[in-house]
């Protein structure tokens, strides 16, 4: 038995936010500290896990663990970990938001600047473990069971974030929206996978909850037709599909900076990649007789969104429909498919939860110096912050898909894919890269080099050693993938083909 | 013919009324502040209770004993423990509770009770059970009005009171009928004689009406939810929560032993009724808790949800439908306890039992916050508190049943409820109080109510993630049921 690193993983985020609360409330400073070292461990395991995957596995589920959780029939759910191509590098884009997170909400006790969480750390970073913990786990489990489990403890610490912590204007509309929305979501797609535990017990006679075993429970194809539907729209309603997209950029904008990074980061990618884990991979037939649906519904998201987002004066709004027009395209992929199309998914998803979370740090940044997101009254922020004009700037890049960004890696197969399955969707829907270049050409010209007014002058000053890192270490992934493409297309091929054997031998 | 067994069956009653007559005896002689140790001695007799009667009588096969009156079982003995530790936690916050605490009488109420509701879970005979019900009821009628200078709880004494014996008045009609047309009063007999088709399915349909109408009132279902908020709006908060949780748990279990053993025959037709009634109480339940503003009325209601959702299980009539049920009979009665001792504790605390007076409170009291997080989030059916596994397990149960429609109903509810769960705790967690001064203002906690609820919430959370244990013992209690 090798160590079980995959449960440490998933388990750490939850011991040390139970270690949080049991802390005094005044050690704010303490507080931070656990959560920061807590942050690291999980990144390098993660990290490590991920090297591990890239250099000796590169196929099927590695790091494989599985423990009876209960097995009284007729239930049967086991503690099953796993990661295969396309869940390892959300595993580390997770920890890499975990650890971001953590650092751009150290906050500081300047009081011009407030940045940061100041109001109970403590409860904090408490509840933004207990999501980190939950978006491991549904990324490592094997289990439908434990995969519904984590899915839902991802869902509701959200909803104390927002609420707790949030934009005081909107917090308790947006908060209560998005928490119904996800939840509405998660429960629709819990009637499909019991559905589906009992009709595997009448196929196969086997009661588990295994998606191994599931993926082989012959489900007959008028009862994929029927159930995949819900099933899929279930989870990418956390994956921000039009036209169930409305309560993300709401909660966006209401969300605390970290929390945003994990909202548009992490969280719409556990949607997306449930919808596949579950939706596609256990009820093929389902994803082919429907995915002409799916692909019109992400195409309008594609375009709907960068539209959308082109004329917001928020800059918060701003990035969250861009983040809907970008997770359209993760879904276009999911549409198509075919290895092409799938490969620009993975990689897609890592690199858009990276650019995300960077652009909405950077936004934090600049709403807790200058007290404003509204983008006509920004300005010159490139003088007094030139560290996160350059970091906005690269994820900018990286957000109209520029070669030499991970971007491009991502976006490029994922329009060859639907190419070839409908050119017209793919003409459609490149539309929105332009009109994507345009509202973020606009950005930066008035947030960053426009100059700046007068009443912010002498106000805003520049950011933290903290806020640098994050920066460094998000930009570092984006030119990263950018450059060397190697270090993540050969993963994320692996686990596309264990989808498309799915795929074909359905 | 009182044999070994006899008496290893009736031992966690003798026990509860030896601590019954000690507190009796003892009671008179404590002066003032004293007589608070009544609750100490409640509440650590019962779990010794517990402690023995696990060690010494837990049942082995199902056997009839005394004489036909109950029978020794799994099914038995798990809702006794359940009921048990329900009464032991009751106890626990009863003692810093105005006016209840201080009070011998109260305690051995409670205990009287606690007997009815262990003999109700084994009955295997009219008679018996008729007189268990009986048993219950009665004590908490009292218990319910026991605040004499307040209005409300007068009021809810006496409204529990005439719903109770109008109710039960119709079970005994129904009893009777059954025992006309059978000829016997013993349950696992009468199922003989309906099975033989010597009735005509009319008229036993009409003597299931009777008796549905007493355990409706039991389990507080609409239609029979009428007396529920009043009575826990105007019980003593421990009281309330001993009602919407022991109380409603003792009426599944005869709920259970009706339906699935004596009248199997006509549970497949009542099923349909059953399941009905079920979407109408979890629709109604949910819908009524929207507006209310009063955490006590809030919980009642959503207390009548939940008894809807368990019917799911027994609408499903499997073993497996029957295990779901007892197991979420267990986590909700932790979780419901937790709710109800956090407002019986906060109430204690000089606080109110409106919504708009829980504003602060997880400034004012970090831990009280967390426990109405842990609460609040469990009732919702979320992970990994108990109410999630729960919910989930009733589900498949449905599902399993063909009832996808009954679960689709639970499924919408359950979003329903999740928005009046979260808004409590938007009082918890975001408002604050008009004078933002919460630091200064904290929330003191007694002794017992904190280890009554951190008792409850530790319950609710492991149950919730390791729940393959209670699972085990859900399905063993199932097992032996038919």
């Amino acid at each position: 038995m090798n160590f079980p690193i995959l449960s440490v993983i998933t388990f750490l985020p939850f011991a040390a936010g139970m270690f949080l609360l049991m802390l005094p409330a005044q050690r704010k400073n303490e507080a931070r500290a656990v959560a920061l070292a807590a942050a690291v461990a999980d990144l390098l395991l993660s990290a490590w896990v991920y090297v591990q995957y890239l250099t000796q596995h590169m196929q099927g589920y590695q790091f494989v663990e599985k423990y009876t959780w209960l097995n009284i029939p007729p239930l049967n759910i086991a503690l099953h970990f796993g990661v295969d191509g396309m869940s390892a590098p959300l595993v580390l884009l997770t920890g890499i938001v975990m650890f971001t997170g953590v650092l751009i909400s150290w906050g500081d006790d300047n009081p011009k600047v407030m940045s940061g969480i100041q109001d109970r750390p403590r409860e904090f970073f408490a509840f933004l473990f207990l999501l980190a913990g939950g978006v491991f786990g549904v990324f490592v489990s094997l289990d439908l069971f434990m995969l519904f489990f984590f899915y839902e403890i991802a869902v509701f610490p959200m909803y104390l974030l927002i609420v707790i912590w949030g934009w005081v204007k909107t917090r308790e509309y947006a908060a209560m929206k998005l928490t119904l929305y996800l939840f509405i979501g998660s429960v629709v797609a819990l009637v499909g996978a019991l559905v589906m535990y009992w009709a595997q017990y009448q196929n196969t006679g086997a009661l588990s909850f295994d998606m191994l075993l599931m993926e082989r429970a012959n489900f007959s194809a008028t009862f994929q037709r029927i159930w995949f539907l819900p099933v899929f729209l279930g989870f990418a309603v956390l994956g921000g599909i039009w036209p169930f997209h409305n309560w993300s950029p709401d909660g966006h904008v209401a969300a605390p900076t970290a929390v945003s990074m994990f909202h548009a980061g992490v969280l719409m990618k556990l949607g997306a990649f449930a919808a596949i884990r579950v939706g596609v991979m256990l009820l093929p037939e389902g994803a082919k007789y429907w995915s002409g649906l799916i692909m019109a519904f992400s195409a309008i998201a594609v375009v709907y969104g960068a539209y959308i987002a082109f004329v917001q004066t928020d800059l918060k709004y701003m990035i969250g429909f861009s983040s809907v027009s970008h997770m359209g395209l993760v879904m276009l992929g999911v549409s198509t498919l075919n290895v092409t199309g799938l490969t620009g998914v993975g990689v897609q998803m890592v690199s858009h939860g990276v650019m995300t979370a960077l652009m909405f740090a950077v936004t934090g940044m600049i709403y807790d110096r200058a007290h404003t997101r509204m983008i006509p009254e920004l300005g010159g922020m490139a003088k007094v912050m030139p560290f996160a004009a350059v970091g906005f700037i690269i994820s900018g890049l990286v957000s109209m898909g520029m070669p030499g960004f991970s971007g491009f890696i991502a976006e490029f197969p994922i329009f060859m894919g639907v190419w070839r399955v409908q050119w017209l969707v793919a003409a459609v829907a490149s539309i929105s890269i332009i009109i994507t270049a345009a509202y973020i050409m606009l950005i930066i010209r008035k947030v960053f080099y426009a100059p700046m007014p007068e009443n912010l002058q002498g106000q805003v000053g520049d950011i933290t050693v903290l806020d640098k890192t994050a920066i460094v270490t998000l930009c570092l992934v984006m030119v990263g993938i950018g450059v060397f493409p190697s270090v993540i297309t050969p993963m994320i091929s692996s686990g596309v083909n264990y989808i498309m054997n799915i795929l074909g031998g359905a | 013919m009182f044999t070994a067994t006899a008496f290893a069956s009736i031992l966690p009653e003798i026990l509860i009324l030896t601590i019954g007559l000690i507190i009796l005896v003892c009671e008179p002689f404590w002066k003032g502040e004293q007589k608070r140790n009544a609750g100490w001695l409640t509440a650590g007799g019962l779990f010794a209770a517990m402690l023995l009667s696990l060690l010494l009588a837990r049942p082995s096969e199902p056997q009839v004993v005394l004489g036909g009156m109950l029978r020794f079982d799994w099914l038995g003995f798990f809702f006794k423990m359940l009921f048990m530790f329900a009464a032991a936690v009751t106890a626990l916050m009863m003692m810093d509770y105005e006016k209840i605490g201080k009070r011998g009488e109260s305690y051995l109420l409670l205990l009287v009770s606690l007997i009815g509701m262990n003999l109700m879970a084994s009955s295997a005979d009219l008679v018996m059970l008729y007189l268990s019900i009986e048993t219950t009821s009665i004590p908490l009628y009292v218990l319910s009005g026991f605040l004499l200078d307040d209005d409300l709880s007068v009021e809810a004494g006496f409204k529990y009171f005439i719903y109770g014996a109008m109710s039960s008045a119709m079970m005994l009609y129904g009893f009777s009928l059954v025992f006309g047309f059978a000829g016997t009063t013993d349950l696992y007999a009468v199922a003989a004689t309906l099975t033989s088709g010597a009735i005509s399915p009319w008229i036993a349909f009409g003597v299931a009406t009777l008796i549905i109408v007493g355990l409706g009132f039991k389990i507080s279902i609409v239609p029979f939810h009428f007396w529920a908020p009043d009575v826990y709006h105007g019980a003593p908060t421990p009281i309330s929560g001993f009602l919407s949780t022991a109380s409603k748990a003792a009426g599944f279990a005869v709920v259970m032993r009706l339906f699935f053993v004596a009248f199997p025959e006509f549970s497949a037709a009542w099923a349909t009724t059953l399941a009905a009634l079920a979407a109408i109480s979890m629709t109604v339940g949910n819908f009524l808790a929207l507006p209310q503003t009063n955490i006590k009325r809030l919980l009642a209601y959503s207390s009548i949800s939940h008894a809807g959702y368990t019917l799911i299980g027994v609408v499903a009539f499997s073993q497996f439908g029957a295990a779901s049920v007892i197991f979420y009979l267990a986590v909700y009665i932790l979780t419901n306890l937790l709710a109800f001792g956090i407002a019986a504790a906060f109430r204690r605390a000089g606080g109110g039992d409106e919504l708009s007076d829980y504003s602060g409170m997880s400034r004012r009291s970090p831990l009280l916050g967390l426990l109405a997080l842990t609460a609040f989030l469990s009732l919702s059916g979320m992970p990994p508190f108990g109410g999630f596994v729960a919910k989930v397990v009733i589900f498949a149960a449905g599902i399993q049943a063909d009832y996808l429609w009954l679960v689709i109903v639970g499924i919408i509810n359950s979003i329903i409820g999740l928005y009046y769960y979260l808004n409590v705790l938007k009082f918890v967690y975001l408002y604050r109080t008009p004078n933002q001064d919460e630091e200064n203002n904290p929330i003191p906690l007694t002794q017992p109510y904190k280890i009554a609820l951190v008792i409850l919430a530790v319950g609710v959370i492991l149950i919730g993630t390791v729940f393959a244990p209670f699972f085990n013992w859900s399905n063993v209690g199932a097992l032996r049921l038919f």
